[in-house]
């Protein structure tokens, strides 16, 4: 890599989580350079929010998120998904009752 | 970034099988997820460019900034500058995820080989440039993104959805100061007249060669990354555009536009493609202004990047260990 500039690729990178109003969960928005959580914050808020999309920001730094992996992801998730009789479809109500 | 001197390696034929499949059943490839080192490296190219586009794009705007000529257009004006700013960063962070670095992601726009939109190598010459680019520049942009809101890249697609959302203010507003002008004196007319006369081809450039020129089209096709032709696109910007011309009694500069009944489209005439070539190989009106403003503002800031590392750096010791 021929970089000119090695400063600014010394600033590691940071996952950012906003929370939109209404007391919805911590969504992922994107990314942001900065060399530290602080500037990490000011970024973010100037990156992801600037028409009132969030009550709250976390920003994480990229390395420290453990990720399940993408080849493993049939087995991996098999277990939730051969059991119908965990959603309510599965079961069957007597004729005639309309509201459940 | 298109012509590789070395042949790739050929992919393993059954991850290859497994990656077609995915794409036919409309799934979205993520970061983490196998793919073909062309569609690693094709995306790497067209979200860069995307991106640079959206950077040096605050440019010819950001011209008129200080001659805005009330508060209004003033505060509107800087909102739009700062939202190209956030696009940027937008598509960056999604590029970085296909394993290229930032720095070396600015590095190729600055100092090296990397394209970013011909449109932005045109000057801003009169105020009413100003409502020309958010409708039809910005008008452009919105049709080619709204595709991409659904390309098959996970990261891309997110980063246009978030900017679909934006940059529909960028055409309203564009198009709000331009119906102003159209309404004002015979000077104000004839400034969105002349503004649109100079913006109008540039702007069906945007969408790139024609289909059967384009070099790039068919592997960015094949792999769902565009999912309309550039003339296709190009045709819906056309149609859509020229009612909206009309409606404010501003002519576009193509004698040959004329309605054909059998498609239901408004036809252009041939596209001076000569032109686009001279501009994005570097010799349109503003290239060398363009890379000169972006790497002296880069060159400008390092200050205050060391300051901030060099901060974090000194924070950090007493604690003994670096976030």
């Amino acid at each position: 890599m021929a970089t000119t500039d090695t400063s600014a690729s010394e600033w590691p990178l940071w996952e950012v989580f906003t929370q939109p109003p209404g007391g919805k969960p911590h969504e992922h928005a994107g990314s942001v350079h900065a060399p530290d959580a602080e500037i990490a914050l000011q970024n973010a808020r100037d990156v992801y929010t600037r028409r009132g999309e969030a009550v709250s920001i976390w920003v994480v730094p990229s390395v420290l998120i453990s990720a399940s992996a993408p080849g493993d992801a049939g087995p991996w998730f098999d277990p939730g998904n051969d059991k119908p009789y965990r959603h309510p479809q599965f079961y069957k109500t007597p004729r005639g009752v309309k509201v459940f | 970034m298109t012509t590789d001197p070395k042949t790739p390696a050929p992919e393993d034929p059954a991850k290859m099988a497994e990656f077609d499949t995915r794409l036919a059943r409309d799934e979205t490839i993520e970061p983490k997820d196998w793919m073909p080192e062309k569609y690693r490296k094709q995306l790497t190219r067209m979200m860069s460019q995307h991106a640079h586009s959206e950077v040096v794009g605050m440019l010819p705007e950001g011209n008129w900034i200080t001659r805005a000529p009330s508060l209004r257009r003033k505060m509107v004006l800087l909102a739009k500058v700062q939202d190209e700013g956030g696009h940027g960063l937008y598509i960056y962070c999604g590029a970085e995820t296909l394993g290229i670095d930032r720095a070396e992601l600015i590095d190729q726009y600055l100092y090296g080989t990397a394209k970013y939109s011909s449109i932005f190598n045109y000057p801003t010459l009169a105020w009413a440039d100003i409502g020309v680019i958010g409708w039809l520049v910005d008008g452009a942009a919105i049709v080619n993104q709204t595709m991409l809101a659904r390309a098959s890249y996970g990261p891309y697609a997110r980063a246009m959805i978030r900017i679909c959302k934006e940059e529909n203010f960028h055409k309203r507003q564009g198009y709000e100061l331009c119906a102003t002008l159209a309404r004002g004196t015979p000077a104000q007319r004839a400034m969105v007249q002349d503004a649109v006369n100079r913006w109008w081809w540039p702007s069906l450039m945007m969408f790139g060669p024609h289909d059967g020129d384009s070099p790039n089209s068919g592997d960015l096709l094949k792999w769902k990354v565009k999912l309309k032709s550039n003339d296709d696109l190009r045709q819906r910007f056309v149609n859509l555009t020229v009612p909206q011309a009309k409606a404010i009694e501003i002519t576009l500069p193509d004698p040959d536009l004329r309605y054909d009944e059998a498609s239901g489209n408004w036809l252009i005439g041939p596209i001076d493609w000569a032109e686009f070539k001279q501009v994005i190989s570097g010799n349109g009106p503003c290239n060398h202004e363009r890379l000169a403003a972006r790497r002296a503002a880069h060159e400008e800031g390092r200050w205050v990047r060391e300051a901030a590392a060099a901060y974090a750096a000194k924070r950090s010791e007493p604690a003994g260990q670096a976030a």
